[in-house]
């Protein structure tokens, strides 16, 4: 059985853990390719970057033993969700106006039949290979990990996407779909900008007309990706209802949605709504985690220990998260928006201030007030403030699969600087909330072990907002 | 009997036509909820549907979400309506139906908010965001408490899904006349006539028709293929405009009055 593996074992020691951890044998070619890494990796003559000569005994990992004592992490979950009525569990589900039901089931069956039909995705393969520059690298971060002292820390560079985030793969696959539905427009919502400008993106390659609704609020901090989508052709509606947030742009696309039904179809950004969004945009993010599952592979020739992204509605962090969900040794880490702190209406932490409740076509936890009346949310990050979180992600933490926690807008504002000045990449303030977290855990985590974190998207569009706060 | 059926059957008597009002609730406040809902009454109302005010109205155009948002202000919560239902229940028996998005229910819990709703007098529940797939126990709750559980159907919902609304709802059907949101416009839908022939084919249920109707004329022509006529956002305009003055109530009867003669006059045939 080691023997199949096909790794030249260094210990007898590794020869057993890689043999239980791995679950193909590489073929020739990706090993060469690896003891060429490992080289280059130890070039770099520090001891900390090498390959570790002791890790924790599998038997811990593979058991969850001594994980369990920290609060979460499961071995494995049910990874065939969301079921045929588009339940995680109780989350999820299809709660929308009766005009919507009907375009929703004819969505979910084309969605099907694409997913199966290898035009389609040799198109969408395309297309993402060759327009948006897929894959990503994973990069290893070497004087973040020094700094830091703890494990080596990986990131996998969705920032390096054409328009410069994550967002791109959902819309490129969406759009794709609604051609194959013979739709003629699109829409899109957008907290950052990201998602809008992917959408615009998009629809100008293929010709369709595209509107985004964005909040007020939103357009002003993130004025560079409204001129963007402006450029793109897209006709950018700023949504002057509630808190002129993504919410109310949210509410503002569906309203459009609802009217135009019949020739639009909604490009929406997130791992929310109602089925089968949530798992459709997370089957079109997972490549992210894919792609490093396999990188990482080639690179360490080991899985990682612990995953970090930061969760808005969640797309980037499901993304990453689901192809490991059946890697028992594999934890895995949500990071919220915790704005100034877990106070009402000051922050976008669901898992801390939220409770169950449906919203916006998805039951999921979200934060309310005692009537039930959705609340204010503050974050410094428009992508991260919204009063929703995916319906999977709240599955996950039910199941002890995943950990959520928070970062502040102060700690996410240091990890933006902190990672321009050491790493020479300026990331969103989004990503940079998961930056922090793991700028809190890795000191504290052994130095043998190995972080990715989805650096879901790049920080030019919040240059002006930091600089502003800088005051620069 | 249920108010709301009691009232359906006494205008198939008639041969008559049902003319039904919405308003938010709580716009401007609950006091004038209250007296709107007795002069309604008065004037011979079929139905009132009470909005109850949500933070995020996504099916309901501007007019709604502004008397949604003048109704958060006020200070309506869910159970200040019901309070308010309570309240006009000691004076009349004019059928109520609360139009309320889910999350409000499922915060309370589905069972308290329905056995509240059906002791405070409520008639029904029209839950624009719960469709009948979502709906577990919810229409088993609403018969118990003997409430009726109204659904939409909408031009885009096909025969299969028709069938499957008509089984589930009760009261009468809610048809959306139009793909959008609430509010008014200048023309109604030419489809009201093959989409409530289509209605009736699978159910006896009355048939209202709603949305996007603002004039006598509108009213006129729509209540040719109804049961009964939906008026909401014209009216809650009335009442954003004259919200303030201290004849509200006579301004809004005004406007509302002749919508209601106009369906009136049409007579269902025998």
């Amino acid at each position: 059985m080691v023997g199949a593996v096909g790794f030249e074992p260094t210990t007898s020691w590794s020869r057993t853990k890689r043999a239980t951890k791995l679950r193909y044998a590489p073929p020739t070619r990706v090993r060469q390719r690896c003891a060429r890494r490992r080289a280059i990796a130890n070039s770099f003559g520090r001891k900390d970057l090498r390959p570790p000569l002791r890790r924790t005994p599998f038997a811990v990992l593979a058991t969850g033993g001594a994980l369990r004592e920290n609060g979460f992490m499961n071995a494995v979950v049910d990874a065939t969700l969301p079921d045929a009525h588009g339940r995680f569990g109780v989350y999820g589900g299809r709660y929308v106006p009766e005009t919507l039901m009907h375009p929703l089931q004819q969505l979910e069956e084309e969605y099907a039949r694409a997913e199966q039909d290898p035009e389609f995705q040799r198109e969408l393969t395309y297309y993402l290979r060759q327009f948006c520059g897929r894959p990503t690298p994973l990069y290893l971060a070497e004087r973040l990990t020094r700094e830091l002292g703890g494990p080596k820390i990986y990131l996998k560079r969705e920032d390096l996407l054409h328009t410069g985030a994550h967002k791109i793969n959902n819309a490129m696959g969406q759009i794709l779909l609604a051609r194959r539905m013979g739709k003629t427009r699109v829409i899109a919502e957008t907290g950052a900008g990201q998602h809008g400008v992917a959408a615009a993106t998009v629809a100008a390659m293929f010709g369709l007309k595209c509107v985004v609704y964005m909040g007020e609020v939103d357009c002003r901090r993130q004025e560079l990706n409204v001129y963007r989508m402006k450029m793109l052709g897209a006709e950018v509606v700023s949504v002057t209802a509630g808190q002129k947030t993504l919410k109310e742009a949210v509410n503002e696309a569906m309203r459009d949605w609802v009217t135009n039904v019949r020739h639009t179809h909604y490009i929406l950004g997130t791992a929310y709504g109602a089925h089968p969004y949530p798992m459709m945009v997370r089957n079109f993010q997972r490549i992210i985690g894919d792609e490093a599952r396999r990188q990482i592979l080639e690179q360490e020739e080991r899985l990682p220990d612990l995953l970090v992204a930061c969760v808005g509605g969640g797309s980037n962090a499901i993304g990453l998260f689901y192809p490991f969900l059946q890697d028992a040794s594999v934890r895995m880490l949500g990071i919220e928006a915790g704005g100034e702190g877990i106070i009402p209406e000051r922050h976008a932490a669901r898992f801390q201030g939220g409770s169950l409740g449906v919203l916006q076509g998805a039951r999921s936890y979200i934060l309310q007030d005692e009537q039930g009346q959705i609340q204010l949310t503050h974050s410094v990050s428009a992508g991260l403030d919204y009063a929703a979180v995916g319906p999977e992600h709240a599955w996950l933490r039910d199941q002890h699969r995943v950990e959520y926690s928070y970062a502040t807008d102060e700690q996410a504002l240091a990890a933006f600087g902190a990672l321009a000045r050491l790493e020479g990449i300026i990331p969103a303030l989004e990503s940079a909330h998961a930056i922090a977290a793991v700028m809190e855990r890795a000191p504290k985590m052994p130095r043998d072990q190995v972080i990715i974190v989805n650096l879901s998207g790049r920080g030019d569009k919040d240059v002006a907002q930091v600089a502003a706060r800088m005051k620069l | 009997m249920n108010r709301i059926a009691e009232r359906f059957a006494r205008l198939k008597r008639d041969r008559q036509k049902g003319f039904i009002v919405f308003i938010g609730a709580g716009d401007p406040n609950l006091e004038m909820t209250r007296r709107l809902a007795l002069a309604f009454d008065q004037a011979g109302i079929d139905v009132l549907e009470l909005g109850v005010p949500f933070s995020d109205p996504l099916a309901d155009g501007l007019v709604n979400q502004l008397a949604a948002q003048r109704g958060l202000e006020s200070g309506t919560t869910p159970v200040k309506v019901l309070q308010t239902v309570a309240a006009i229940r000691r004076d009349s028996q004019i059928p109520i139906v609360l139009y309320i998005y889910f999350n409000l229910l499922h915060r309370r819990g589905l069972e308290i908010f329905v056995a509240e709703a059906a002791a405070a007098g409520v008639d029904g529940l029209l839950v624009l965001d719960l469709p009948p797939e979502e709906s577990e126990n919810y229409e088993a709750l609403m018969r118990e408490s003997g409430l009726c559980a109204i659904y939409l159907i909408a031009p885009t919902t096909p025969d299969s899904r028709i069938e499957l609304i008509v089984r589930r709802g009760s009261g009468f059907i809610y048809y959306v006349s139009r793909e959008g949101v609430t509010g008014m416009q200048a023309s109604v839908s030419d489809t009201i006539g093959q989409m409530t022939a289509r209605i009736r084919a699978h159910t006896s249920l009355p048939v209202a028709v709603g949305f996007g109707i603002s004039t006598p004329e509108q009213a006129r022509t729509v209540a040719e293929n109804a049961d009964a006529v939906v008026v909401g956002s014209a009216i809650v305009n009335e009442i954003a405009a004259h919200g303030r003055s201290a004849d509200l109530t006579e301004r809004v009867m005004a406007f509302t009055i002749p919508l209601a003669k106009a369906v009136k006059e049409k007579r269902t045939s025998p």
